[in-house]
């Protein structure tokens, strides 16, 4: 495929294939150093705690947490919403840009991927805990029971979100496995110790990497990509249509599906950016994760940002212009009433801090894209906070009004599932490769500095001869 | 059972570009071993296309009619519910509800079904041993497996192999 020299390299450092085996093993193959360490410390502490909180919510029930009567959903479904927002990104990486046949999307799309199927977990984890009964989570499956011949009921957008969250979550599961397997054959086949051989090679599956699959693989690659494209774009959906299909003011619009999806792949790719820019620094792969492909997740975060501002002032204008009184005090008391601040956060997180990275020297600014990117997320939280408290928190009749503040043992749960979440993603970094190394080798000879340089100099490079 | 010898290349466009005169020569090429996909290769070799992405639109299928009979059965035949004076007598009227589901389930089946046969096919399985003919197949060293029946003629093969961009001729395990 022909490439522009002039166009920036995606892989740095005059790098061989064999170095990118050895840049990419060498995290694996060598001991953790002290950051990992320390990181890991702290998220197995938090981890705990989570223990801790949800052992509380199950022994004692829901009761244990802030929410009441009228306001029925808080912090569970907030952060719920939340963590299936973010597992977007790695999905949107790995599928959406494989169809677009985006290159840089090779040196990120692992982790990435790792970081949707942690986020999708942690997610469940908020539903599990909310439906009080943990142990009865099979009563969401349309199986036969000993209540008569009483079934799950398919209109119903909460059996919805059962379906769509477990497809989503095994087939990016195997999605992501079936990239790893050629790389766990590398691990494989360099492995100096038995163990090492042993485990990868169990790992591996017994690749090979034979003409024949690769082709498969490719093809596989490609299909499950088409899959998940329309699949993740269903699945905020459905998640929107919890709220969407229901009456209450706030949650009763149409626009629900873009607009939530918008914002999962917006705050997505912020989670995406807060991991990588510690990815890159602590195990050393400035050379592939660079600052074109910091720049470019930028420029998704500004346009799907930019979005979900368009879909908050729409929102309020259709209150207004709708003309129907509920929904305009609806908007005007979560601008103005009781949990103003929630909405000014996100406000200010969401609509006017993504339109900084128009300005090219803070989009390819590494310290400002990481607050930014945290920035992001901050807002993101609080955008689900503010359609699912606010909403609630003032319905039809005064009888339906009231307020609502979180117990500690919420507050506790948010902050173990990112220690659950942070816990899953270190062990990631430490075991398995970070970076799609078999597949970022297809791109050194044609998107590499020395790629590059030698197509200024003879004018195209060596890949477009085929 | 045929044998054969492996040819070590370093690079996927001279293993590209010898294949055809090696072929001229009467040289057997069973399979090409890459560290990662090099487009056109098996088509140079002679592997048909998969059709592992028909499979996936047949399973993609069988998911979809499970859901239709599954929610049919469900919610109206077995159980009709009147959920809010919401049609749910008849199938077509409540279809559209249960789209998303059944969306989910043609989802599911085709892309695991999918998934399960590239596995089996390619005996790519938990507790399967790799044939691998040089550790650095996985690396940067891409391995043409040649069959080599008649090993008298293993020295005048590897001298061909050699003078066709080879870097080195090896049997497995030596």
């Amino acid at each position: 495929m022909y490439e522009a020299p002039i166009r920036e390299p995606l892989i740095l450092g005059d790098k061989t294939n064999h170095e990118i085996t050895e840049d990419i093993c060498r995290p694996i193959e060598g001991k953790a150093n002290k950051y990992w360490w320390w990181c890991f410390i702290a998220s197995v502490a938090a981890l705990l705690w989570w223990v801790f909180c949800v052992s509380i919510t199950v022994g004692e029930g829901i009761g244990m947490w802030g929410i009441n009567n009228i306001v029925d959903w808080g912090w569970d479904i907030t952060n719920f919403v939340w963590w299936v927002g973010i597992g977007h990104a790695g999905t949107l990486i790995s599928a959406v840009l494989l169809l677009f046949r985006q290159k840089w999307r090779l040196s990120i799309n692992r982790s990435a991927e790792a970081m949707t199927i942690f986020a999708v977990i942690c997610a469940a984890t908020f539903l599990l805990t909310h439906i009080g009964r943990p142990w009865l989570p099979y009563w969401l499956l349309p199986l036969p029971n000993q209540f008569g011949s009483l079934w799950v009921n398919f209109n119903s957008p909460l059996v919805w979100d059962t379906f769509a969250v477990s497809t989503y979550f095994t087939v990016s599961l195997v999605f992501w496995y079936t990239g790893l397997i050629p790389d766990f054959a590398v691990v494989r086949d360099r492995a100096k110790t038995k163990a090492m051989k042993f485990w990868y090679g169990t790992l591996a599956f017994g690749w090979t990497g034979s003409s024949k699959n690769w082709q498969r693989f490719e093809e596989v690659s490609l299909v499950l990509a088409g899959m998940s494209t329309p699949l993740v774009l269903s699945v905020h959906t459905i998640v929107s249509m919890d709220f969407a299909t229901s009456i209450l003011p706030g949650w009763h619009t149409t626009i629900f599906p873009p607009y939530f999806v918008a914002g999962a792949i917006f705050s997505g790719f912020a989670m995406v950016q807060t991991l990588l820019i510690i990815v890159r620094k602590v195990l050393s792969l400035e050379n592939y994760i660079t600052t074109l492909h910091i720049d470019m997740m930028n420029r998704i975060i500004l346009v799907t940002g930019s979005i979900v501002g368009i879909a908050y002032i729409t929102e309020f204008f259709i209150a207004w212009y709708s003309g129907v009184e509920y929904e305009s005090y609806a908007f005007i008391n979560r601008a103005t009433g009781y949990y103003w601040w929630a909405y000014a956060s996100m406000m200010t997180c969401n609509v006017i801090s993504p339109q900084l990275f128009w300005v090219k020297s803070l989009r390819t600014n590494i310290t400002f894209t990481f607050i930014l990117s945290i920035v992001v997320n901050i807002g993101m939280w609080f955008e689900r906070f503010v359609i699912i408290v606010s909403s609630l928190h003032r319905a039809y009749l005064p009888s339906e009004w009231g307020t609502y503040h979180p117990s500690w043992v919420e507050v506790g749960i948010f902050i173990g599932s990112l220690g659950l979440f942070f816990t899953c993603f270190l062990l990631f970094a430490r075991f398995f490769p970070v970076i799609a190394m078999s597949e970022l080798k297809t791109i050194t000879k044609s998107s590499s500095t020395q790629a590059k340089r030698a197509a200024l100099e003879h004018g195209h490079t060596h890949a477009a001869h085929h | 059972m045929s044998k054969y010898i492996f040819a070590i290349y370093n690079d996927e466009d001279v293993l590209m570009q010898n294949i055809k005169p090696l072929r001229s020569n009467g040289v057997r090429i069973k399979e090409v071993y890459s560290p990662f996909p090099v487009h056109g290769m098996d088509h140079l070799i002679g592997h048909k296309r998969t059709r592992i992405s028909i499979c996936a639109f047949i399973y993609g299928i069988i998911g979809c009619c499970l859901a239709l009979i599954m929610t049919n059965y469900m919610m109206i035949t077995d159980w009709p519910m009147d959920i809010g004076g919401k049609p749910s007598f008849e199938f077509y009227k409540n279809l559209p509800a249960f789209v998303p589901v059944i969306f989910e389930s043609t989802i599911f089946c085709a892309a695991h079904g999918m998934v399960i046969t590239f596995y089996l096919r390619s005996k790519t399985l938990p507790g399967v041993t790799a044939f691998v003919p040089d550790v650095r197949m996985t690396d940067d060293r891409f391995v043409m497996q040649v069959e080599c029946n008649d090993l008298s003629k293993k020295a005048e093969l590897s001298a061909l192999l050699m003078k066709h961009g080879a870097e080195e001729v090896k049997e497995y395990g030596k």
